[in-house]
């Protein structure tokens, strides 16, 4: 199968040049996947998903061009170079703009990135994975009146990469993931919550696990007020912290930092947060739901620290944005491997992939002490139309517990949390001591992160 | 034209229906698109991209059996149907003859984009560059954006509909950042619908870009916004997302049935002001959210959805419809031929009411006045929602003075929609695309000037 992708690749690439690129890159993706929804103990959908397809990127005298396509025969192949090869020709000039070259460096081994499990579960074990997450969140909490449906799904997918530069390479990878929300009721006041896990496979998942956190984060706000605007120590769960970091993750790209459009540009070797904070660019974790050995457009991957102990240690690159830089004096800036895409529909661009912060050594509780009286925030809304990316500036609805003599007490809601990207980092006064992945806005691990002081403007 | 022959379909329904099943569906799809952007002023990430396939489905009791191939060929249809009738299974309903499929097309494409050079196209984004530069010096980045795209959809089902149609959509985004001393402000704006490249010629273009840049320019001199409950008066055209979300949303048939909606149970309920009139219209020619047909063969129709202050019906599809024994509404909506129809909204808007925009503002002694959104979350269930505002100003003295940054609406779907005092009598359709269920569809969400009595202001100055 891989070598049938990699001979696909192969002629996508021989196509565009044959249409008249200087260089071309082709990615070929073959996936399946199943995506299983229950509702009220009875299978709402039942999708089965088949997608293959090639993204061809070719560069024209600096003239980068892209064209993506379903059609993998002879001439579906000549199409997709002669449309690669078309838009090129209307781009401007990009000095910067090149084929990346193979460097010779052999892409690592992951352990476990494909999980021949996955294939061994039939559908109705599937099924009953999902049904036994409604079941519990149904049964963690009598306050639980239904299931906003329990989701599972999972993926199989293959990617070969050719180029003309002489980068190649193929891998296979697994996932599997699942999620419900619970409604919880109580003397009229509603309220929901989420439960989720992932893994390589529904090995990993644990569907009682997943259906309790959703009873629990449900149930836990019933009766929730808005709390008084002030400012304050506030706590975030792993979920809140990991939307968070992902946000910050997008800002250390080293496109957004030449673009203008990072508030950490130029801030290289400074110190942009408290010592507590520790943030590494993970690629070939096993556990993280974006490794794989090579990047989007065929690099070798590894790890890269972006934040050691509170001081920026480097920005992300691919190979666009490291010849840019280079340009730019910064002699010894190379590709991070960070290239990244959604699929063979869109062109590689510069992405975070797994983000790992480090954890402390306090556990949550003295999280909490610390904090004394507080906020303990479990859920925002908003951030990607809350925070000014430029700027740095944000204000996110929240919902969650007040803290009060080191311990949580009364849930809240309907309240927001401001600040700027820059404050909010300087002010983190410690990570707990156990972390939690989770796979909103990027693939993140993260610790609960207590903040010395945030504005909070409720009733 | 038909995608697939009628013939082909029968068979296909057939194969699907193959092991039981009350209802079979094939949903065939053809698009292809061109984009393109400048940045620093230079064109660049130009893409085309074209796609086959299509999606079969099957609908039993509750559930529904779905699998999509890339590919139109016999082969891959057959393959997906026997997927689906492998996971489906009992009592089988017979396909009806298909009907001849009609074309509906609701707008005459004046200009069929993709007969435009591509290069007419990168000169356009270079006039928007230019354009938003000459605006002022302290104009720091633009970023404009240019996508069009066709698609040709025919769907056939075993109650015998067989329907096609096809959609052009045009649409670009302008975005301007302007910085003086440490302040740094954004400026957005878009001018898109079903339209042809007649859209964005004759100077179109160039205004959406000179509105990004006065954007930006303006909030340069803003202040933190405030915190607190204050009267809210919201802007027209993409102010509208507001009722999208606090609204919209809530009135889908599938959050409506699962109970996961403020308004279950409030069919013909006073949920709003007497003078209030809102509607979701599939058919309001030339607009963002405009189909001849749902993706489920469905014509698409206006739907009064708010009648003085009551509410006078759902969003359904197919299968919701069936379960509450109504006819579809023609909201049966899916992103590619690789999703399943959910109940989605077209353009929603709330009809122009009485008075001018001025004399709205003119009796609000201190207030907000939100322009335009960066963005907004809703919770359906408990309907508390949140929305950034992009562009925001202070309402003193019954006058608007002084833009503010970094504002946030917060608040409860069914509280603000009762506390919505007055409509204006302008009305503006503004673009944008919607995600649901992992789903992005493009909508057009619409209104006048509208305002809302007390709604809580996130700002950052407390």
């Amino acid at each position: 199968m891989s070598d049938e992708l990699a001979r696909i690749a192969q002629r996508a690439v021989e196509s565009a040049l044959a249409a008249g690129a200087g260089d071309a890159e082709a990615y070929v993706q073959d996936s399946v996947g199943r995506e299983i929804r229950v509702f009220d103990g009875q299978v709402e959908s039942l999708t089965e998903a088949g997608e293959r397809g090639v993204g061809v990127r070719c560069w024209i005298d600096h003239r980068a061009g892209y064209a993506y396509g379903t059609e993998l025969g002879e001439e579906g192949l000549a199409g997709i170079g002669r449309d690669a090869v078309d838009t090129a020709r209307i781009a401007d000039a990009d000095e910067f703009a090149a084929a990346p070259s193979a460097d010779g460096a052999a892409a690592p081994e992951i352990p476990g990135l494909h999980d021949p499990s996955l294939a061994g579960w039939t559908t109705e074990r599937k099924i009953e994975l999902a049904k036994v997450i409604e079941r519990a969140a149904r049964e963690a909490d009598e306050r639980v009146v239904g299931v906003e449906t329990a989701v599972y799904v999972d993926e199989e997918q293959r990617v070969a990469i050719a180029s003309s530069t002489g980068l190649a390479g193929a891998f296979e990878a697994t996932s599997a993931y699942a999620y419900t929300q619970a409604i919880a009721e109580d003397g009229g006041d509603k309220q929901t919550g989420l439960g989720f896990g992932m893994g390589r496979s529904p090995e990993g998942l644990d569907p009682e696990e997943v259906g309790r956190e959703a009873a629990e984060r449900a149930a836990t706000l019933l009766g929730a007020r808005k709390p008084s605007s002030r400012t304050c120590p506030v706590v975030l769960d792993p979920t809140v912290a990991a939307s968070f970091v992902g946000f910050i993750g997008g800002t250390l790209c080293a496109d957004a930092v030449q673009r203008g459009r990072s508030p950490f540009a130029g801030r290289l070797g400074e110190v942009v947060a408290s010592p507590a904070l520790t943030v590494t660019d993970h690629a070939t974790d096993p556990a993280g739901l974006n490794s794989s050995p090579f990047d989007a457009e065929g690099t070798p991957r590894g790890q890269t620290p972006l934040i050691q102990a509170g001081e920026l240690v480097a920005y992300l690159h691919d190979s666009y944005t490291a010849r840019r830089q280079q340009a730019q004096g910064a002699a010894g800036a190379r590709t991070t491997a960070n290239a990244s895409r959604a699929g063979y529909r869109s062109p590689p661009s510069v992405s975070t992939s797994n983000l790992i912060v480090a954890t402390g050594a306090k556990g949550f509780e003295e999280l909490l002490a610390e904090a004394g009286d507080g906020v303990y925030v479990t859920d925002v809304a908003g951030l990607h139309s809350g925070v000014n990316p430029v700027s740095g500036t944000f204000s996110v609805g929240a919902t969650g517990r007040l803290i009060e003599g080191g311990r949580l007490a009364a849930p809240a809601d309907e309240f927001t949390i401001a600040s700027d990207l820059q404050s909010m980092l300087t002010s983190i006064t410690a990570a707990a001591s156990e972390a939690r992945w989770v796979p909103f806005g990027g693939s993140i691990s993260t610790p609960a992160l207590l903040l010395g002081e945030m504005a909070v403007a409720g009733s | 034209m038909p995608l697939i022959e009628a013939e082909l379909a029968r068979r296909v329904l057939e194969r699907a229906l193959q092991r039981g099943g009350d209802f079979a569906e094939v949903f065939c799809e053809e698009r292809s698109g061109l984009g393109l952007a400048i940045d620093e002023s230079r064109v660049e990430r130009v893409q085309r991209g074209s796609e086959r396939g299509a999606g079969v489905r099957v609908v039993r009791g509750e559930t529904s059996y779905f699998a999509h191939v890339d590919g139109l060929g016999e082969a891959d249809l057959e393959r997906a149907a026997g997927t689906v009738a492998a996971a489906a299974a009992g009592d089988r309903a017979q396909v009806q003859a298909l009907e001849a499929a009609e074309s509906r097309p609701l707008q005459e494409i004046a200009v069929a984009p993709s007969g435009v050079p591509a290069e007419r196209k990168a000169e356009l984004l270079r006039a928007c560059d230019d354009t938003a530069r000459a605006a002022g010096g302290e104009v720091a980045q633009v970023q404009a954006s240019y996508a069009e795209g066709t698609r040709r959809v025919t769907v056939a089902n075993s109650e015998g509909r067989f329907a096609v149609d096809e959609r052009t959509r045009v649409r670009l985004g302008v975005q301007v950042v302007a910085r003086r001393n440490g302040a740094v402000e954004t400026g957005f704006e878009t001018l898109g619908g079903h339209r042809g490249f007649e859209l964005v010629a004759d100077g179109a273009a160039e205004s959406t870009a000179e509105r990004a840049a006065g954007i930006a320019l303006t909030l340069l001199g803003a202040d933190p916004a405030p915190a607190g409950a204050m009267p809210v008066v919201v802007g027209g055209g993409f102010g509208g997302v507001l009722f999208h979300e606090m609204t919209g949303h809530g009135l889908e048939a599938d959050h409506i049935q699962k109970g996961a909606s403020v308004y279950t149970g409030k069919l013909g309920e006073q949920v709003a002001a007497s003078h209030l009139e809102a509607f979701d219209d599939g058919r309001l020619p030339g607009e963002w959210g405009t189909d001849g047909i749902d993706d489920e063969g469905t014509p698409t129709q206006r739907t009064a959805v708010i009648h003085e202050g009551r509410v006078t019906s759902y969003l359904y599809d197919l299968v919701r419809a069936r379960k509450d024994g109504v006819a579809s509404t023609g909201n049966g909506r899916r992103e590619s031929f690789r999703h399943l129809p959910i109940p989605r909204m077209t353009n929603t808007y709330i009809a122009p009411g009485e008075g001018s925009p001025e004399e709205l503002i003119s009796d609000v002694k201190r207030g907000f006045y939100a322009v335009s959104f960066a963005g907004g979350q809703v919770d359906p269930t408990t309907g508390d929602f949140v929305f950034g505002v992009s562009e925001g100003y202070l309402i003193e003295g019954g006058k608007v003075t002084k833009p503010c940054r970094g504002a946030t609406l917060i608040g409860n779907c069914l509280d603000a929609l009762g506390r919505i005092d007055a409509v204006a009598s302008d009305f503006e359709m503004k673009t944008g695309f919607c995600g649901k269920g992992g789903q992005r569809v493009p909508v057009g969400t619409g209104q006048g000037h509208v305002r809302i009595g007390e709604l809580t202001v996130g700002g950052t100055a407390v």
